[in-house]
């Protein structure tokens, strides 16, 4: 069996390699059978790569513990989920996990369009194969998750050995949100290879106009979406699993996750200054590079242990083949942007300090910033390494210093952008769009700041998160205002009509909602408490409005792990309102202890407790408690952002009434200007798509 | 003002601003890595830094006193003493023997003050199982 695998991958490196050959021969020759066998061949890869997948993970459930992978990730008596998730538990399996989602991609977009765009489709196939050539090169020759183990015996033929046993799953990686959160992250840092494929496409067959961005916004929105995804799920099991009481430490991994996530944030803006006023087209190619490199870099970091992370992950010399690609891919890149930069040029410039352009335009600025010094401060220690010899890591404080400021502005942008006009905003539209937002927003920042609401940043973040909610709540109902009027409907049906008919725009809007939640979420971070204290049973502290009380400690057994419980009631204004059970699991394969922590989660505040261990001078066990305020906000704003996406990928439905758009004007603008109200919709539903 | 310069002062604004903001977060926070041995060979302001410096728990040496835990940690025959004086528990991975990776400064008197310390045990399930004979089960490819 494998075998079989292995042959499969062979076999799925060669039909890569023949598409990346096909594709250039077909393109220049301009054959049109050629082109189509470099097609089917990618679509190939797909299916040959399901098939090795296939195999690795029948290994993991016949526990076939003669493969180096199986007896190093799993054991017999893990859970069946978790044998299924154990694929992408280590090097090998994560990569071979990672080029299967790229197949996957590469098989879709390959489908999708494979009866249109036949001047840029064999283009971005040819590149699209050369990243599944390098993935399938690394799963072939360099980390291939198919070794057996043993060796030649004395007489030289070659012997299998196999273990009664496996080694078994990391523990951390035992707990559900692990079996979601890498293949998540791996489909954003994976997706992004589709709109990288087509702009280097577009770039390289010199492919007329905005096309490629139309082509492959959707493709975008939904690699952002994954990596949204990926990184909150990061979040989520660093806060329930790690046990320290937070969910983001700056770790360089985290780090890696949320740099592709940035810039590819600042593309999906700066895309709709191309689309509307033919700007930023240098900007926009190489964004969609970095955004593409900053993905290979991610994996770089978290696979070759360059940077030293809590991330348990094995240091290898995999990493020289990353910097290797990524050289690679970057002279690729400056080499086509090179000899067809004169097909760049823009066709307009800035009229306006007061515009959406220029809105954008600091919105790019402020995330590349962010992009930037999140880089930096992640790299530093490989960079002063090199440059002065000596290994200097710079910690929380600098990447809370730069980037506090630079997210409480983008999320000022947030509420402004989407209200100012293209071109130029009049004063009077701006008092007419801003007034009651901002008048509000800081009239509650006020009465908060008259309550004792002291910590600077969060003040300003209420102020921002008020103003913005307002902003956008305004949007939706200006525009569901002139529907209603029209149609004598209520003002919800209204609102539904009216995201309906520009589903980017108004998912995009509710995408902003949803970020105003995480944001305030994290704002909730200033005003944390935590209490630590040896409990005997009858023991209690106070924490908040709470009074922990322990009852008592037990263990419990199973054939995975043991583990030492505490079971602790929580009185709350001396009512008992529940219990927790706090542990420490002891997992018998890996001979690993892990904190299993107990939070209650209510919408003002977690409860958050840890059984810390028992202390070594009494022998009594150590309860630490936290109380996380506003934490539910950020889940629940990220399923607010996945939901905004959604919606945004939808496509428009059409008005009833379609007139030709007279001129670009924002919502604000031509709803006021407008004699009539259904101009006024038609014109807009062009305004922002 | 033509609406490009705008944008330019503006941006020249924000930079500068975020620049100077990094330069504050980073000499607030940054940590020199230092291997044992080169702990002796500092002097002046470089024995006052921040610094992170990794080895071995030396086995036997975890010792828990009131208010501090302290312990010695090895690399390449060389040892340093440490006070861990954080408030944090410490991680369940740190046991005699295991890497453990300390974060803080040291006292005139030679000791090392750690505020942080994280550790990671030679765990099992990243070794390589080659060497389980006992359980081996030869067979032919």
């Amino acid at each position: 069996m494998d075998i079989f695998g292995s042959f499969a991958l062979i076999l799925a490196f060669l039909a890569a390699a023949y598409t990346f050959a096909a594709g250039i021969a077909g393109a220049i020759t301009r054959r049109p059978l050629l082109t189509r066998s470099a097609r089917h061949a990618g679509m190939a890869v797909f299916g040959l790569v399901t098939l090795a997948v296939a195999s690795l993970e029948y290994f993991f459930f016949t526990d076939n513990f003669s493969m180096a992978y199986i007896a190093a990730h799993s054991n017999r008596a893990l859970p069946a989920f978790y044998k299924f998730a154990a694929l992408w538990a280590g090097q090998e399996g994560s990569l071979l996990f990672w080029s299967w989602l790229l197949s996957t991609y590469v098989f879709l977009a390959l489908f999708v369009n494979r009866n249109k765009h036949p001047e840029l489709m064999p283009y971005a196939g040819v590149v699209m194969a050369g990243v599944q050539i390098f993935f399938l090169t690394l799963n072939n020759f360099v980390a291939s998750p198919f070794g057996v183990l043993g060796g030649p015996d004395a007489s030289g033929t070659m012997r299998l050995a196999a273990l009664g046993d496996g080694h078994g799953l990391n523990p951390l990686l035992q707990y559900p949100e692990m079996v979601i959160h890498p293949p998540m992250l791996y489909l954003g840092y994976t997706g992004f290879t589709i709109p990288f494929a087509f702009a280097l496409a577009a770039l390289l067959g010199r492919y007329p106009g905005e096309k490629w961005i139309h082509i492959t916004r959707r493709w975008t929105m939904i690699a952002w979406c994954f990596q949204s995804i990926g990184i909150l799920l990061g979040a989520h099991w660093a806060y329930a699993v790690l046990g320290w009481g937070g969910y983001w430490a700056w770790d360089p991994v985290e780090n890696a996750s949320l740099l592709p996530w940035i810039t590819g944030t600042a593309f999906l803006h700066s895309v709709m200054m191309q689309e509307k006023r033919g700007m930023l087209k240098v900007w926009n190619v190489w964004l969609v590079f970095t955004t593409f490199m900053l993905c290979i870099l991610g994996t770089l970091l978290t696979r070759s242990g360059v940077i030293s992370s809590v991330h348990a992950f094995a240091q290898s010399s995999i990493g020289n083949w990353f910097v290797g690609f990524l050289a690679l891919v970057f002279i690729v890149c400056f080499w086509s942007y090179w000899l067809n930069r004169d097909y760049l040029r823009s066709d307009n410039t800035l009229d306006s300090l007061v515009s959406r352009e220029s809105s954008f335009l600091f919105n790019n600025l402020i995330l590349l910033a962010a992009c930037f010094a999140v880089l930096w401060g992640t790299l530093f220690p490989v960079l002063s390494e090199w440059v002065v010899g000596n290994k200097i890591s710079v910690g929380p404080p600098f990447f809370n210093k730069v980037n506090i400021p630079i997210a409480l502005f983008s999320l000022l942008l947030t509420g402004v952008g989407p209200l100012l006009a293209w071109r130029k905003t009049s004063f009077d539209a701006l008092r007419r769009n801003f007034a009651w937002p901002v008048i509000i927003g800081v009239l509650s920042g006020t009465v908060a700041f008259a309550f004792g609401f002291r910590e600077i940043y969060s003040l300003i973040c209420l102020i921002l998160c008020v103003f913005v909610t307002l902003s956008i709540a305004s949007e939706f109902y200006r525009g569901a205002r002139v529907i209603a009027a029209r149609d004598g409907s209520n003002i919800l049906t209204a609102i539904g009509d009216l995201t309906m008919r520009n589903t980017r725009r108004y998912g995009g809007y509710i995408v902003h909602f949803g970020m105003v939640l995480i944001f305030i979420g994290i704002a909730g971070s200033a005003f944390n408490k935590d209490i630590q204290m040896e409990m005997a049973p009858g023991q209690s502290l106070a924490i908040g409005p709470y009074r922990i009380l322990c009852q008592n400690f037990d263990r419990v057994a199973n054939s995975n792990f043991e583990s030492e419980r505490a079971t602790l009631e929580i009185f709350r204004n001396g009512r008992s309102e529940m219990m927790l059970y706090p542990e420490r699991r002891f997992f018998l394969a890996s001979e690993v202890t892990e904190t299993m922590v107990a939070v209650q989660s209510k919408p003002l505040h977690d409860l958050y407790v840890v059984y810390a261990g028992r202390s070594p001078e009494t022998g009594k066990p150590v309860i630490h408690a936290y109380i996380n305020p506003l934490v539910k906000w950020i889940w629940f704003g990220g399923i607010i952002v996945v939901l905004g996406t959604g919606l945004a990928l939808l496509p428009n439905r059409r008005a009833a009434l379609v007139l030709k758009p007279l001129a670009e004007q924002s919502w604000g603008d031509a709803v006021a200007k407008s004699a009539s109200p259904i101009g006024a919709i038609a014109r807009s539903s062009d305004a922002h798509d | 003002m033509k609406a490009r310069a705008k944008f330019l002062t503006g941006s020249g604004i924000i930079v500068v601003t975020l620049v100077s903001l990094a330069y504050v977060g980073f000499t607030q926070s940054k940590t020199y890595y230092h291997t044992i041995s080169e702990l002796g060979a500092l002097h002046g302001a470089a024995l006052h830094q921040r610094m992170r410096v990794s080895g071995n728990v030396r086995a036997g040496s975890i010792e828990h006193l009131s208010g501090r835990v302290d312990f010695v940690l090895e690399e390449q025959g060389r040892s340093l003493p440490i006070s861990y004086t954080g408030r944090d528990p410490l991680p369940d991975t740190f046991k005699d023997g295991a890497q453990a990776l300390v974060e803080g400064r040291l006292t005139p008197d030679g000791r090392f003050n750690a505020e942080q310390v994280q550790a990671k045990c030679a765990s099992k399930y990243e070794a390589t199982p080659d060497q389980s004979p006992g359980a081996a089960q030869p067979g032919r490819t």
